[in-house]
């Protein structure tokens, strides 16, 4: 199982090339207020999530997710599960 | 934030696009002339972007059908089936759908989007599953939102994608609805349905739902849809499907061989406080639905017509979707360019759907035709005419 810290850092590495150029990811960053995701870019982070700890994310979290600290906590509930 | 805020985004592209003059998400047509043909803002085009796959919204039997319905029992039903009672026509047009889909049970809603909303809202509840195709349409997302069940998106037309997720399910797979389409209405494309039947067939327990939308009147033999074609129809748990398209009227309907289905009538709310359709509705799409049983040359009108325009389209150097269909995506990675190109073909006399991101599915834009049994060969001449003529920097034939 691992930390939160050990996710966070996973997290942001995988949301970081999805960022516009130049703009750094960090755990308070808001994946719609400051990286401009729209719908297919959030599904496209899912995608890269579930492949990486082949998991399915169900959208149903999605509404709860504002920043990449939202997310990371939901992603270690869902580890937990598994 | 306040509560019109959320908005601003969209106004600010709704201005940059009705600055043309036409408003490209807000047509009117002024009149429609026949099947294939209207006039907007004075110019007489061809409707090629109507989803009305067989031709028969000007059928003369469909008219007179509806015309002698409002005559014989008005206008309106002015409530629901459950609070106010059936007329005996939507009792009748759910036996001859249930005869026509080889089904045990079927039951008539008011629109397509409320046969997905109800017939997925219910069907499913908390502690459920849907594992759903990632391109489902709206209707089908807000269906399973509805429902309050975990909903699971698979890459789309993916049966190995879909395989994992199942898998990784274990025991809830008991309590799993996998959802897709039959053909995918922004790029056209078929699901591969016999390989997802396989999968579902390795996971017993979970239950399938194909939504016929685009493909009843359109794919199979005897005209079902999608899972006739592929020979899985006794796969399918539930198929839901439209009369807004081929039927050339507006309706949904879902059908079943659970006999559980005649319960949902009961539960399902989207149902239970709707109004039902009106009579004439109900008329003329029997009738339209006698026409699609009868005339199978229709069909194949359609796929005549849908093929000669995808190969002039891919001749052009047009990005298409994937393969030929009665959908023909025209791809454009810029949305300027796509809007530039829907105007340009509106003055030369071709109606298209113009749709940008986030409908589309990958990020791009796309001008989506949709081609008709009712399209004479010199309308689909003109339509890939007018594709041809576009000016080069408009048509980005490199784009996408």
């Amino acid at each position: 199982m691992q930390t939160y810290e050990e996710l966070l850092s996973q997290v942001i590495e995988m949301v970081q090339p999805l960022a516009p150029q130049g703009r750094s990811v960090r755990e308070v960053t808001d994946l719609v207020s400051d990286l401009e995701f729209d719908s297919l870019k959030v599904m496209s982070l899912v995608e890269r999530v579930e492949d990486r700890f082949d998991i399915s994310i169900p959208l149903n979290i999605l509404p709860d997710v504002r920043t990449v600290r939202d997310f990371t906590v939901q992603l270690q509930k869902l580890l937990g599960k598994v | 934030m306040a509560i019109f805020d959320k908005f601003q985004q969209l106004a600010a592209t709704r201005q940059a696009l009705s600055e043309s003059g036409i408003q490209a998400i807000s047509v009117v047509m002024d009149q429609v002339v026949s099947a294939t043909e209207a006039v907007v803002n004075g110019q007489r085009v061809i409707l090629a972007g109507t989803n009305n796959y067989l031709g028969l919204t000007f059928h003369p039997d469909c008219i007179e059908a509806a015309c002698q319905a409002v005559r014989t029992q008005g206008t309106g039903t002015t409530g629901s089936r459950a609070a106010n009672g059936s007329y005996s026509i939507h009792v009748q047009l759910e036996r001859e759908l249930a005869d026509f889909l080889g089904r045990r049970g079927v039951i008539v809603f008011s629109t397509g989007y409320v046969a997905n909303l109800g017939m997925l809202s219910t069907l499913a509840g908390p502690g459920d599953v849907f594992v759903i195709d990632g391109d489902s349409h709206a209707s089908i997302y807000d269906g399973c939102r509805l429902s309050g069940a975990e909903i699971i998106r698979f890459r789309h037309n993916d049966p190995a994608d879909l395989d994992k997720r199942l898998h990784r399910l274990g025991d809830r797979i008991a309590n799993t609805l996998i959802v897709v389409e039959g053909i995918y209405s922004m790029l056209g494309d078929r699901a591969p349905l016999a390989d997802i039947a396989a999968v579902k067939r390795r996971h017993p327990g979970a239950m399938l739902v194909v939504d016929e939308a685009h493909s009843l009147g359109v794919l199979g033999e005897h005209g079902r849809g999608m899972a006739e074609e592929a020979g899985v129809e006794a796969d399918v748990d539930f198929v839901i499907g439209t009369f807004s398209k081929s039927l050339g009227a507006i309706g949904g309907y879902c059908g079943s061989d659970h006999p559980e289905l005649d319960l949902m009538r009961f539960a399902n709310r989207p149902y239970v406080f709707t109004a039902s359709p009106s009579p004439s509705i109900i008329a003329s799409t029997r009738t339209a639905l006698a026409v699609l049983r009868s005339r199978p040359e229709l069909r194949d009108r359609l796929w005549g017509n849908a093929r000669t325009l995808y190969g002039h389209l891919r001749d052009l150097g047009y990005t298409l979707g994937p393969e030929p269909s009665p959908i023909i995506a025209v791809r454009f990675a810029e949305r300027d360019k796509a809007f530039a190109a829907w105007t340009a073909l509106i003055e030369r006399g071709v109606y298209v759907n113009l749709v940008l991101p986030p409908a589309s599915p990958d990020g791009g834009s796309l001008l989506r035709c949709s081609v008709s049994a009712g399209h004479t060969p010199e309308q689909i001449e003109h339509i890939a005419r007018a594709f041809g003529e576009l000016p080069k920097p408009i048509a980005g034939l490199s784009a996408a």
